[in-house]
């Protein structure tokens, strides 16, 4: 166990943040739904990768086609890369509603989730064709600057400097500009209580002139949105692995335990979940050991499952028998 | 023509049978009440009405119009609101929130407001609470933002189901005062009940429901004085 310093540990919280960032994106994605219609998409994690693969795409095809190199992007670009990104994936998000869920909208849940892994591997599969995204990885351009920032550190023994990568300050702003901006919907628009209203109550939200089936797929885009905007982020921080590489399922997988620990179904708590997952993952690889970087996750969530089954926001419901 | 018009209506929960032939017609104005004992169709009839159930045979005309295979939404915005039974809040949302979405079909927000207020004024427990919880109000409370959410769609005809269930006597007569005065600036409802004396009071017409078919329809006064209906359903013979 390496001695504690400062510069570690501020350099450590940087990581903290800036992975809690893309967790919570994702994990807003599995809560969102799952607050609606009370099934875990399990598919929400392909849509991870097939924005962080789009996003790939629109870099080195699209840019280049409009005359911009990926490596002289400049921050505009990579904007219009990522909402190109979340459009497409917006638009997976509307067609894998409508084809595979709502077919099975009044089917027990334990047929809806074999249809969320059924997409799952569709997806993942699909992904490594050839003519899709083929089946090796890939490098991402850095499409942002990718020399750190230094603040303080002299080089003095005892002084202390954090390095940050303006990357990591990227991932940052936009996942909050993002959740705040989802937050406002839900919580100050008339669509977002016809969300709330519906994730309380199919039938009575119809009963106020609430189309449900488009509250539904608006949720589903939403969430597919947010999906692949984390997706862009990852890309631009890592390499992309191909798209049924293990790793992809340990990162959907994590942000899913964020959600649960956050209370699932709840909003916020996805946001608090994932922050707080994030630090307990990268500052136990900090003390104690980075091999065990997964355990941390999952001690968090056996943790929360024994103590507060319901999660840190959730709220006590009773399954009606 | 009638404004609400059930014609030899059927519904099924699976195999099992909710109604099993039930007629009436609800005119322009008037209050018209389904009244019978538990499981004799009553919230069936309500719930195939608003679209909630699809009927597996029989009518439902609104205004001349079949509305059967409509979606629930697109009711609401043809006039019918419905009340439901249980109440339907949304307990996760503030009262102002509840009454914002009774009004979500609309988009005058000045009448809106102007409405909004109209109902405040006619449940002032409702204005004290405008930013609780829905969850935190008591079971009348709760009654009456229902009653005043449904009628900020500006319906046509208000379905209510069960108003005074659970409610203490004296809130029972509040809110069928209410009902009478809802009636009176215009609005035709459709009411069911299992409070009988009540609804008998109140409405002109009555529909005397029984195992899912009609046993017994016509003037309110007339069956309130009818010697069946005061064994069966007044508590007295």
């Amino acid at each position: 166990m390496p001695t504690f310093t400062v510069t570690n540990f501020l350099q450590t919280l940087v990581t903290s943040v800036s992975m809690g960032s893309l967790y919570a994106l994702i994990a807003l994605g599995y809560t969102m739904v799952y607050g609606i219609l009370k099934f875990i998409n399990f598919a929400h994690s392909d849509v991870v990768v097939l924005g962080a693969w789009f996003s790939y795409v629109f870099a080195v095809k699209t840019l280049p086609a409009m005359g911009i190199p990926p490596d002289q992007a400049t921050w505009w670009a990579g904007g219009l890369v990522l909402i190109m990104a979340m459009a497409a994936c917006a638009a997976i998000g509307f067609v894998i509603e409508r084809a595979a869920y709502k077919p099975m909208r009044k089917a027990p849940r334990l047929n809806v989730l074999i249809t969320a892994i059924g997409i799952s591997l569709l997806l993942q599969n699909t992904g490594q064709l050839n003519f899709v995204f083929g089946a090796r990885p890939a490098g991402m351009p850095a499409l942002v600057p990718t020399t750190p920032w230094s603040i303080g550190g002299t080089g003095e023994p005892g002084s202390f400097g954090v390095k940050i990568n303006p990357v990591d300050v990227i991932i940052t702003l936009t996942a909050v500009a993002l959740m705040v901006a989802l937050q406002v919907l839900v919580y100050r628009t008339k669509l977002g209580s016809a969300m709330r209203a519906v994730s309380h109550s199919i039938p009575n939200a119809a009963l106020m002139g609430i189309n449900v089936n488009f509250v539904i797929s608006f949720t589903f885009v939403l969430g597919a949105a947010l999906a692949a905007a984390a997706g862009f982020l990852y890309a631009i921080k890592y390499n992309l692995q191909q798209t049924a590489h293990p790793s992809w399922v340990m990162l959907g997988l994590t942000a899913f335990v964020a959600a649960v620990v956050g209370g699932i179904g709840n909003i916020r708590g996805a946001v608090l979940g994932a922050y707080l997952i994030a630090a307990v993952q990268q500052f136990g690889s900090l003390y104690i050991s980075s091999e065990l970087r997964d355990v941390y996750v999952f001690a968090v969530l056996i943790a929360v499952l024994l103590l507060k089954p319901e999660g840190l926001l959730g709220k006590v419901t009773r399954e009606k028998v | 023509m009638a404004l609400l018009k059930v014609a030899n209506l059927c519904v099924h929960y699976g195999a099992i049978q909710g109604i099993a032939d039930v007629s009436f017609s609800v005119e322009q104005g008037e209050i018209l009440t389904l009244i019978g004992s538990n499981g004799a169709g009553k919230s069936t009839t309500l719930r195939a009405v608003s679209g909630m159930v699809r009927p597996s045979s029989g009518s439902v005309e609104f205004k001349g119009r079949s509305i059967v295979g409509l979606q629930p939404h697109q009711i609401v915005k043809a006039g019918i609101s419905h009340a439901p039974e249980g109440r339907g809040i949304f307990s996760n949302l503030t009262v102002a929130e509840n009454l914002r979405l009774g009004a979500y079909i609309r988009h005058d927000s000045a009448a809106i407001a102007d409405d909004t207020e109209k109902v405040l004024t006619t449940f002032p427990r409702l204005k004290e609470r405008m930013w609780q919880n829905a969850g935190t109000l008591s079971g009348g409370e709760q009654q009456m933002l229902a009653i005043g959410r449904a009628l900020l769609a500006r319906p046509q005809i208000l379905l209510l189901d069960e108003p005074s269930l659970g409610l203490a006597p004296q809130l029972v007569q509040t809110i069928f005062s209410v009902i009478r005065e809802i009636n009176r600036q215009g609005t035709t409802i459709l009411l069911v009940e299992q409070n009988a004396h009540m609804a008998l009071g109140v409405a002109h017409h009555a529909v005397v429901l029984e195992v899912g078919r009609v046993a017994m329809a016509g003037k309110a006064s007339d069956l309130a004085a009818s010697d069946a209906v005061k064994k069966a359903y007044l508590g007295h013979g």
